[in-house]
């Protein structure tokens, strides 16, 4: 246990040092963040310029679970899409061979291989809407809630991560697959607004088949204490579900590599 | 110049023919490209449910229907990935080759990703023909003149944005992070074009800078020949306004390729 966090530590510092090797990048992706949270904001106030609620959700609740979409997205964008990104190159090259040869696991090797720090500043505008969002409502989260949606969100990043995962065992049997990443992230943008906004067939996929809802309205509806226990445990329990489906496909995968190298 | 012109308009048959090749070889890889541009359909999710309590300024359910099934088709039809292609061969030295060929590699690439718009419409006659079938058919314009303008118009989107692309690609020759601008780009293009939500909702400043920016020009000009009922004047104000941006942007593409290529080294080989 102790070797795999060394090993993340070791591979968190590369990924650093050599974001800090390329210091102008910060106002780029500054400029970045900033784009893309007015692009994610305007929707939201041009609808709410208009009505106080739209299908039970008012501007405030609405903007929590806009500020988990963002730090859903800053952790996926951060951390677990540019190590796949490598991987699936990989898998191409035949690369991927050293990677099965190192004595510890693959998929954790490979899930932490990458990281892009200056997602950080995502994450930090993520909690600033969270925090604009509780300033409008005039009052913070009780403690309780605040655990509780804090647990959620850490269950969500790991149900977008599980399907990343399975994304990436897909690219053993049909190489070239990096589309399909943007695939996913194209479906994660549905989660930036809540569930119950969608209607009929689409909530339903939405909840069950690709479950954005575990990932953003479920933790927004608990840390504003509109969740109940029974839909709490489900939705996590749901995710790491997924989790564990992705852990037995990976596997699968593993097993059918063939190299690409030789 | 003329024999540059003649060159390229002889080796034009051949380059579609490439790029029918190319699309086909990578068949799976482009249809699941073409469904990530899934923002229309979540706006219109959204949207339809919140008219579904009462018209939101005017724009009834119908109305929503057809604008972002309209945007969805234009925009399967005029996307392409040139900027990214640009860039990669900038950065891989893989452009030495297309350098030594006597095309422009302007025409070069626009006749392979013009080859590209017929498989395009693979996806997006479906969409078009659920416009037609759905509540949004209402919404459209009846006026066949002006329908017979959506072509043209359409076409004209297509070279604004690949000229655009062309230029953001072309970036590469000066700095190495073209790819955020690309990224930016998107953002931008979300906002002003039109793509996430009707320019008339956007806040009124919002919308007078789109007016002054290329984006409405990619988008929001053939699909609202698509949905709103136009004038004769308004009509071809709209077309002429696109072909102003369609001279304006390919002649700042032609500008930044030129001096970026002198900048051009190759490496490897």
């Amino acid at each position: 246990m102790r070797r795999y966090l060394r090993l993340l530590g070791v591979q968190l510092r590369m990924s650093v040092a050599s974001a800090m090797a390329y210091r102008a990048d910060f106002l780029v992706e500054g400029a970045m963040s900033a784009a893309w949270m007015a692009v994610a904001l305007l929707p939201l106030f041009v609808l709410y310029g208009e009505r106080d609620t739209v299908a039970g959700w008012d501007a405030p609740s609405a903007l929590v679970v806009l500020a988990y979409f963002m730090g859903v997205r800053a952790v996926v964008e951060g951390v677990v899409n540019p190590s796949l990104v490598e991987l699936v190159d990989r898998i191409r090259t035949g690369a991927f061979d050293y990677v099965l040869l190192k004595p510890v696991d693959a998929q954790l090797l490979v899930s932490g291989s990458r990281y892009e720090p200056w997602k950080v500043l995502d994450l930090l505008g993520a909690a600033g809407v969270a925090v604009y969002a509780f300033v409008l409502r005039g009052h913070g989260p009780e403690p309780g809630h605040l655990l509780v949606g804090l647990a959620l969100f850490a269950t969500g990043v790991l149900a977008m991560y599980a399907l990343w995962i399975l994304c990436a065992a897909a690219s053993f049997w049909v190489v070239r697959l990096d589309n399909l990443t943007y695939l996913l992230s194209a479906i994660f943008d549905t989660a930036r607004w809540p569930v119950q906004v969608f209607r009929g067939a689409w909530r339903i996929v939405f909840t069950f088949v690709i479950p954005v809802a575990v990932m953003t309205t479920y933790p927004a509806m608990a840390l504003l204490g509109a969740l109940d226990a029974g839909t709490a445990l489900a939705s996590a329990g749901g995710a790491l579900a997924l989790l564990g489906l992705s852990r037995l496909v990976w596997r699968a995968a593993i097993r059918s590599y063939t190299s690409a190298s030789s | 110049m003329r024999s540059g012109t003649s060159r390229a308009l002889r080796a034009l048959p051949t380059l579609f023919r490439v790029g029918v090749a190319e699309t086909v070889a990578y068949r799976a890889e482009f249809l699941v490209w073409l469904l990530t541009s899934t923002l229309p359909l979540v706006m219109l999710g959204l949207w339809t449910s919140v008219a579904g309590e009462g018209p939101f300024r005017g724009y009834a359910s119908p109305d929503f229907v057809a604008y972002y099934l309209a945007t969805l088709v234009v925009r399967n039809l005029t996307g392409s990935w040139v900027s990214w292609q640009v860039s990669e061969e900038v950065r891989t030295g893989a452009l030495a080759m297309r350098l030594l060929r006597p095309v422009h590699p302007f025409v070069a690439l626009g006749a392979s990703h013009l080859a590209a718009v017929p498989f395009r419409t693979i996806v997006a006659l479906p969409i078009a023909l659920v416009l037609l079938a759905s509540s949004g058919a209402s919404a459209l314009s009846g006026d066949p003149g002006q329908l017979l303008c959506v072509l043209p118009s359409v076409a004209l989107a297509w070279l604004v944005t690949f000229a655009t692309l062309f230029t953001i690609g072309s970036l590469a020759f000066f700095i190495t992070k073209s790819m955020a601008i690309a990224n930016l780009y998107f953002g931008l293009f979300s906002l002003l074009s039109g793509y996430l939500l009707p320019l008339p909702l956007l806040p009124r400043w919002v919308a007078t800078v789109a007016e002054l920016t290329p984006f409405p020009a990619m988008l929001t000009t053939p699909v609202e020949l698509l949905t709103r009922t136009l004038s004769g004047a308004d009509l071809a104000r709209l077309l002429g306004v696109q072909l102003g941006w369609a001279a304006a942007t390919v002649l700042v593409a032609l500008t930044v390729w030129r001096l970026g290529v002198r900048r051009f080294e190759a490496v490897g080989g």
